[in-house]
């Protein structure tokens, strides 16, 4: 009986700690499956979970809060845009130039705002969610992977976001917009990391502290390249690595059940490790949107 | 036809970039409600007004160049090398463990050993994200991004168990031997007679440093492997057409590449702490992505770049003692120079090349 329900109590925290991850996975594959690279999942949850919180704790509305954070996921989802799309800039600096405005804005503007060392103020019972919200949050994440497959594979809006990775130059024959495409995906990754970064902070905690993401987008970039691009993958994936970050918080668990003590270093690394090992394709070859990375140059 | 002048390229693009990141700067100092102006003069103050400031801006620029010049590399054999924070902080697992276990004579002998184990330690540690990348297609972005993850929790793992001294709390080695300790600028500047700060961490490595530039500068542009590796660079089908493989130039890039963030570890870790402690690089590694950028990937760009982020990084420090503007202020700076420098440089160039070119009509 005991051992069910510390099952259970694993299994739920997994869950908990596998949502943010799952969300921006997913948003990491529209943008991706669009052609546009983003290592930018880490800072663009970063800010939405700062400006949620802030918003929150100033207005007292956790819903309100909710908005400021994706919306602000939604302004360096469009500087991302803008750089790898209109001025076709290099994808992979401009995420990372945007890790680093989200790691630095955050903390200034809370310095500015609150004066407690970069964070917020606990946040109060109407400007968080409680655990009725944040089951909520568990449902939509759970919810956004048959709405990702659906979109992507079921609908013509995701077959031509799909073309637009592989081929941009027939999808623009065929009479469509690459450059709309290319911007609707980099929203939809903007909205959901903003669902992301608002979960970390009002209902995961009750307030942000400086880089609370920690490392949370990198490992949903890796969460992505293990599910190869694919939405049903990705959950199990996101699963997977919400699980060991679950597991790592309870040392004795995993001592108990295999009988010797296993390095929490090890299981903070394992998700990594498993990645570079996917990666290098000894587990099946992980193959991504052949015209990811690169921006797309109308023939004239 | 070029189509604008090759000093327009060099000097004009990265200044305008420059510019344009430090009034965005400006104007997010005046909105949290300080004065740009008097915290430009701050940090002119706390980092060039006196040799205690230069010798922290010195000691920070000495930590960019080598990291600077790691991007730099690669960046000429079009790889993205991310990896510079991992490195650097497995150069300094080099760096300790020579210090730690071998009995030195003198710091000289102490200081070529460590380099070359903080060379090969980065090495090694770059060399297999270049390797996946060369044989297994494995994109070295994202594994040298992992590869930071992995080496952190490594470097976390060594240092609260076998590293650390017995009976200590502490997550960090034990100080390193006496024979192990460099010079400092102080040291070197007192045997010609000019006066320098006693306290300020600039070393011997500085100088180390500056002969990086130049041996980069040399390889690069002077040596039949930098033309390989440019080559490469340029495109890859051309490089293969003229019998130069890519497995080869991938890993040797790497390998130095990995080799000078690596040799980082000189400064930070033998020539300041004098030991290892955790998380010693700092962001170092990343901030040399910037300081490529800048320097528009020439070790001369280099040099100049990793001084202005010494500059800002000393002065950033002054700020956060003296007003309310926290030192996160320098990410951000940094941020708004990778952006503009980096991905938004089409923005920059386009504009100016269309200027240039209406010049030239005029003038025709």
């Amino acid at each position: 009986m005991e051992s069910l329900t510390i099952l259970l109590e694993v299994f739920n925290s997994s869950l908990r700690l596998a949502t943010p991850l799952l969300l921006a996975c997913l948003a990491g594959l529209f943008s991706e499956r669009a052609g546009i690279f983003d290592i930018g999942l880490e800072g663009k949850m970063l800010a939405a979970a700062f400006f949620s919180a802030a918003i929150a704790a100033v207005t007292g509305s956790v819903w309100i809060g909710l908005l400021a954070g994706i919306g602000a996921s939604l302004a360096l989802a469009g500087i991302h845009g803008l750089a790898s799309i209109t001025f076709r800039g290099d994808q992979l600096i401009s995420g990372v130039a945007i890790n680093f405005l989200a790691a630095g804005l955050t903390v200034l503007i809370a310095q500015s705002w609150f004066q407690q060392g970069g964070r917020t103020p606990s946040l109060g019972d109407g400007a968080r969610f409680g655990p009725l919200g944040s089951q909520i949050f568990i449902y939509v994440a759970l919810m956004t992977v048959p709405a990702s497959w659906w979109v992507l594979f079921r609908t013509r809006f995701g077959l031509r976001l799909r073309a637009v990775g592989e081929n941009p130059a027939a999808v623009d024959t065929a009479g469509v917009n690459v450059v709309r495409l290319r911007f609707a995906a980099v929203a939809i990754c903007g909205v959901l990391c903003g669902i992301a970064g608002a979960y970390l902070s009002t209902a995961l905690q009750a307030g942000f502290v400086k880089d609370m993401t920690a490392g949370r987008g990198f490992i949903a970039l890796a969460a992505l390249i293990f599910a190869k691009w694919r939405p049903w993958h990705a959950l199990g994936a996101c699963f997977l690595f919400g699980f060991l970050q679950a597991i790592s918080l309870r040392p004795d668990l995993i001592e108990a059940v295999i009988g010797f003590k296993v390095q929490v270093q090890l299981l903070d690394a394992l998700p990594y490790i498993l990645t570079v090992v996917i990666l290098a394709g000894f587990v099946g070859s992980a193959i991504p949107p052949r015209a990811g990375g690169a921006p797309y140059v109308k023939e004239r | 036809m070029e189509k604008m002048p090759k000093w327009a390229d060099v000097v004009l693009v990265p200044i305008i970039s420059l510019l344009l990141a430090a009034i965005l700067s400006a104007i997010v100092i005046a909105a949290i409600g300080e004065s740009p102006w008097a915290a430009l003069k701050l940090m002119v103050e706390g980092s060039l007004g006196s040799t205690y400031g230069w010798g922290y801006t010195l000691y920070y620029a000495t930590n960019f160049m080598f990291t600077g010049l790691a991007v730099a590399v690669a960046f000429h054999a079009r790889m993205f090398n991310i990896g510079g924070e991992g490195q650097a902080a497995l150069g300094g697992l080099g760096v300790a463990l020579v210090c730690m276990f071998i009995p030195f004579p003198h710091w000289s002998i102490a200081l070529l050993v460590a380099a070359i184990a903080a060379g090969l330690f980065g090495a090694v540690w770059a060399a297999i994200p270049a390797y996946l990348q060369a044989r297994r297609g494995s994109h070295i972005v994202i594994t040298t991004i992992m590869f930071n993850f992995i080496a952190s929790a490594l470097l976390n793992f060594l240092l609260i168990g076998a590293l650390k001294p017995k009976g200590s709390m502490e997550p960090a080695t034990g100080k390193f031997p006496e024979t192990t300790h460099l010079p400092t600028l102080h040291d070197i500047l007192g045997v010609i007679g000019i006066p320098f700060s006693k306290a300020a961490p600039v070393n011997v490595s500085f100088i180390i440093a500056i002969l990086a530039c130049v041996v980069v500068w040399a390889l690069i542009w002077k040596t039949r492997l930098g033309l390989e590796i440019r080559s490469y660079g340029e495109s890859e089908p051309g490089a293969k057409y003229a019998g130069i493989s890519p497995f080869k130039i991938i890993m040797i890039s790497m390998f130095i590449s990995g080799g000078l963030a690596g040799m980082m570890a000189i400064n930070n870790v033998m020539g300041e702490a004098e030991r290892l402690v955790l998380n010693s690089v700092e962001g170092a590694g990343f901030i040399g992505i910037a300081v490529a950028l800048m320097g528009r990937s020439h070790p001369f760009g280099v040099f100049l770049a990793a001084i202005l982020f010494g500059f800002l990084y000393q002065g950033g420090a002054e700020l956060a003692l003296w007003t309310s503007i926290p030192r996160e202020l320098i990410i951000v700076i940094q941020a708004l120079v990778i952006l503009f420098t980096g991905a938004l440089d089409n923005m920059v160039r386009t504009p100016l090349e269309a200027v240039f070119l209406s010049l030239r009509k005029k003038g025709a």
